[in-house]
């Protein structure tokens, strides 16, 4: 177990989606892997997730965060959609960031409206882990 | 609310009333160990002991996730809720997992008739999770009408799906092994239903034969002889009879009396498992701070005694401490 999560004792749990319609789902692949060998638990919901379906998804699972990646350009539509059913749902306090090809306006506006934090292409998976174990520690 | 209700602890009675967030929460804390669990666990048991709780296991690879999706749209169209458990293993290097049963699951988003809980099984050998057991009974408790719990891929030893499940399907594709492997101690022991799954793909047949003629041999605790079922997902075909296997094998437990036989065994180990489990933190932490364990142990070190004196030294010291 990864030390500084020793503390809380129980792995941190993380949901990996990808909302819409492309079916490009290598990075979240990479991404699910690394944080499984950071020792997180990592629920893979796969490919063409509805938001209503990942929101479901986080609540049942308990999740401490929710990664999202997405190609397709559909993220200004489905992003807040996916922050906005969470908070309807009780989900609110539960930390999103995302990855993919995001344009830097788009980038600023999806934080802005609460997305915590944003990886694109070229991103080290240092990087992403120590983001990722930092956003669940915060929350919880 | 009912009186039987309004005494429970408020988490519970939410539980009860359908609050999946706090289902989902209570989850977590029975998998952490965490003490918040423990009133509402002791407070549900009276609930559970309604639903079956029915356990997918077999190999990797064969089709359990894709199964448990069939057999969820099939419990749906039949109008009975259903909660899963998909359990995956745990990296026995980092602790990580990826748990990727919920995959295979269509459902509508909105459908509340069935929830599903990915597992990780947390070091814990035999295809489960420490958790699984009392996590299966607060579904059950719940008001789901059915459980299913998919097990991690097994192996030939991994059958600690028995000591949860009422009714075990074992899940097998076709050239798993010649009929040798059927003989087999292990997993082809605790199936009180053989799927083939995959059976569109050559050698179904042959594989159904083996096991047929495994079935053929007797010598099976009870009465019940377990059916051989084949499917597919992929052109559905199967799922229905699968299903009225577990219910055929559900009545007969009822009918026979293995119900009750079975429950009063598993429940037994599953007291004495917690006694145990107790007793041995118990003594673990009367003996680190006591000065006398170390001692204990620089002479086992040094080969002046063995470690059996030592444990037998060991729990006579945690009987007088008492």
């Amino acid at each position: 177990m990864p030390k500084a999560h020793a503390a809380r004792k129980a792995p941190i749990r993380v949901l990996i989606a990808k909302p819409g319609l492309d079916g490009h789902d290598r990075g979240a692949k990479v991404v699910a892997r690394a944080l499984r060998d950071a020792g997180m638990e990592v629920i893979y919901a796969g490919l063409r997730q509805t938001p209503e379906e990942i929101v479901r998804a986080a609540l049942e699972e308990d999740v401490d965060l929710i990664g999202l990646s997405i190609l397709s350009g559909a993220h200004m539509a489905l992003f807040p959609r996916v922050l906005s059913l969470l908070k309807e749902q009780g989900g609110g306090k539960i930390p999103v960031f995302a990855g993919g090809i995001i344009p830097d306006e788009d980038a600023r506006r999806l934080k802005k409206a609460g997305i915590r934090a944003i990886f694109g292409p070229g991103t080290s998976l240092e990087e992403i882990v120590a983001t990722a174990r930092t956003l669940a520690h915060r929350a919880a | 609310m009912t009186e039987a209700s309004s005494r429970l602890p408020a988490a519970a009675r939410a539980i009860v009333e359908g609050d999946r967030r706090a289902l989902a929460r209570t989850i977590t804390a029975i998998e952490n160990g965490d003490p918040s669990a423990d009133r509402i666990v002791r407070s549900l048991y009276g609930r559970s002991g309604r639903a079956p709780v029915v356990g997918l296991t077999g190999p990797l690879g064969v089709g359990k996730s894709s199964l448990v999706n069939s057999l969820v749209g099939r419990l749906r169209s039949l109008g009975q809720t259903v909660g899963v458990i998909g359990v995956d293993p745990s990296s026995p290097f980092t602790g990580g997992s990826v748990l990727g049963d919920r995959i295979r699951l269509e459902r509508r988003a909105d459908d509340t008739g069935v929830f599903f809980r990915s597992m990780a099984s947390r070091g814990a050998a035999g295809g489960v999770a420490a958790a699984t057991r009392e996590v299966s009974r607060l579904l059950d408790a719940a008001g789901f009408d059915v459980v299913l719990v998919e097990t991690v891929g097994s192996g030939q030893v991994d059958v600690a799906i028995r000591d949860i499940a009422s009714t075990s399907i074992v899940v097998l594709v076709p050239h798993l092994g010649d009929e040798v492997q059927t003989l087999k101690a292990g997993l082809f022991e605790i199936a009180d239903i053989f799927c083939v799954n995959k059976v569109d793909l050559p050698g179904a047949e042959q594989a159904k034969r083996d096991l047929s003629e495994l079935v053929s041999l007797g010598g099976r605790p009870s009465e019940w002889e377990p059916p051989i079922v084949g499917t597919s997902t992929v052109e559905p075909q199967g799922i229905e009879e699968l299903w009225n296997d577990v219910v055929a094998h559900e009545k007969f437990l009822d009918a026979s009396g293995e119900r009750t036989r079975g429950e009063r065994k598993r429940l037994s180990s599953e007291i004495v498992g917690l006694a145990r489990d107790r007793i041995g933190r118990e003594l673990l932490d009367r003996l680190e701070r006591d000065p006398s364990l170390r001692r204990l142990l620089d002479q086992v070190v040094a080969r002046r005694i063995d470690p059996r004196t030592a444990a037998d030294r060991l729990v006579r010291r945690g009987r007088s401490a008492r």
